[in-house]
């Protein structure tokens, strides 16, 4: 059975956070984030070919992520794959003992190390969470009847504080209305905005886990602002960071803060260290 | 219309080469790539000029009325036959549709002297967008005219991704993203949400496609 869900049913405040496989055969350091992350939070995300560049698959990620025990929420891309391939990863992460899925439609391949590769996106990812949750109720996407059933704990991501609102909601619901049972967000700056996203979701019984963002100094600031699609730090924040005389140490401060809001308003808290790992006992510490 | 590109020149150089040719004929399309200013008399003379610059003799052009008609083309062969009978080679100047047409043809070896690239629209004289990837399942119906299969760049029919920001496309920044402009038009004429749309069935496009509207024979 799925912790997260488990604990999400109960309504236990939960702390999910990130590694990422590496990009070739040693998984040392990703071994060496999750011993650090692991006391801290109840599950951990394998990204998948993150940033449409080449990395080690999830699925084998997530189950070494499992074997050191602890939870991993497997993440899958609608970018790489074709409908065969993820039913047939689904399958396989569910025999792996992989529990927790986050579907997830993946950027373009022109963002990434392969520019030159096809975008598959023959799924989006409210039809794969659709996928996931018949193979939950034991059948493809074609409805044929699958020896063995899975039992996903189906989740995916959204961006409360991307305009226009009105998109982002029924974006969400429709999620939902596909099988989905909590999301992650992108990193949240504003609360106000985030209260929104609870508000409006919680009552279709999905869970919120909200995003933060460890902005260890002001060049993580400005490749976030340039380079990563659909987030922008605002500048209040970024001028707090680019001002301090410790970044680090200010981006820990801002951190619990935010953290310390978000179990008042969320159902979790999703923390990207971006580096600082060693920080995430502190932060999550500090902030209760 | 198809819209096509120049062939980048070393490619054609390089392909006359490997044939030895020390003359060709030259075919445009009096269609699309007139259209696209890629295969039109114009272009057809340019590229005559540039061959013969080479040291190459051109023994003929010709820009027929539609390339890809195969009729059309094999009349158009036979009018020119003594000019094409003299070249080593024939150069296209149409689609990758009228390039096959015409080496259907004749007897001579073809070659591309453009690059096809999709299903355009002429939003002016020289401006070209894409707005149709001819799926055989059309969505327009549901998403007020506006077709994210073709103008969203991952494709997704149910967007949008988690790029959007401020209403713009994750991907080609400038643009709006297509899942906004397909709400809020939805919204203007006071349509319900699109709804979640199923998986695009791919067998409707399975290669290589042919229609038969004779009575006789199996349409693919």
């Amino acid at each position: 059975m799925s912790r997260l869900r488990d604990m999400l049913s109960a309504g236990e405040f939960v702390v999910t956070g990130e590694v990422a496989p590496p990009k070739g055969a040693d998984v040392t350091a990703m071994r060496a984030a999750v011993e650090l992350l692991a006391p801290h939070c109840h599950a951990l995300n394998v990204t998948d070919n993150q940033g449409a560049s080449l990395h080690l698959a999830s699925l084998a990620a997530s189950r070494i992520v499992l074997d050191m025990g602890i939870e991993p929420i497997f993440q899958q891309t609608c970018r790489d794959r074709n409908r065969l391939a993820l039913q047939s990863d689904l399958l396989a992460a569910w025999s792996l003992g992989l529990e927790n899925v986050l579907v997830v439609t993946g950027d373009d391949p022109r963002a990434g190390d392969h520019p030159n590769a096809k975008g598959v996106f023959d799924l989006d990812s409210t039809q794969l969470a659709e996928i996931a949750r018949g193979m939950n109720e034991g059948h493809d996407m074609m409805d044929r009847p699958l020896a063995g059933a899975t039992d996903f704990f189906i989740g995916a991501a959204m961006f409360p504080e991307a305009e226009p609102w009105d998109v982002q909601l029924a974006r969400a619901e429709q999620k939902i209305e596909a099988g989905v049972r909590f999301f992650q967000t992108q990193a949240i700056f504003d609360m106000t905005r985030l209260k929104r996203a609870v508000e409006a979701l919680r009552p279709h019984g999905a869970k919120v886990i909200a995003g933060v963002l460890v902005l260890k100094s002001p060049r993580v600031i400005d490749f976030i602002n340039e380079r990563l699609a659909g987030l922008m730090v605002p500048d209040a924040i970024a001028d707090r960071i680019r001002s301090a005389d410790d970044p680090a140490e200010e981006a820990i401060v801002l951190a619990t803060e935010q953290v310390r809001e978000i179990r008042t308003i969320a159902d979790g808290v999703h923390i990207m260290p971006l580096g600082l790992d060693a920080a995430v006992g502190r932060i999550l510490g500090n902030s209760s | 219309m198809i819209i096509t590109r120049p062939r980048d020149w070393e490619r054609i150089e390089d392909n006359l080469a490997s044939i030895g040719a020390r003359s060709v004929f030259i075919m445009g399309c009096g269609q699309c790539a007139t259209v696209a200013h890629t295969g039109g008399e114009t272009e057809v003379a340019e590229v005559a000029a540039r061959l013969e610059a080479l040291g190459l003799e051109v023994t003929g052009w010709t820009v027929g009325e539609v390339t890809c008609h195969l009729g059309g083309t094999k009349l158009e062969s036979r009018k020119h036959g003594g000019d094409i009978e003299a070249a080593d080679a024939v150069l296209v100047l149409a689609c990758g549709a009228g390039v096959q047409t015409v080496a259907d043809s004749v007897t001579k070896p073809v070659f591309p002297g453009l690059e096809s690239l999709f299903l355009g629209n002429v939003i002016r004289n020289g401006i070209f967008e894409e707005r149709c990837l001819m799926c055989g399942e059309c969505v327009l119906d549901k998403t007020a005219g506006i077709c994210p299969v073709t103008t969203c760049p991952k494709g997704l029919l149910n967007g949008p991704c988690g790029g959007m920001w401020e209403g713009m496309c994750e991907v080609l920044t400038d643009r709006e993203c297509t899942h906004v402009r397909i709400r809020r038009r939805l919204t203007e004429q006071h349509r319900a949400g699109k709804g979640t749309l199923a998986p695009k069935d791919f067998s409707k496009t399975l290669k290589p496609g042919g229609v038969n509207i004779r009575g006789h024979g199996d349409s693919r």
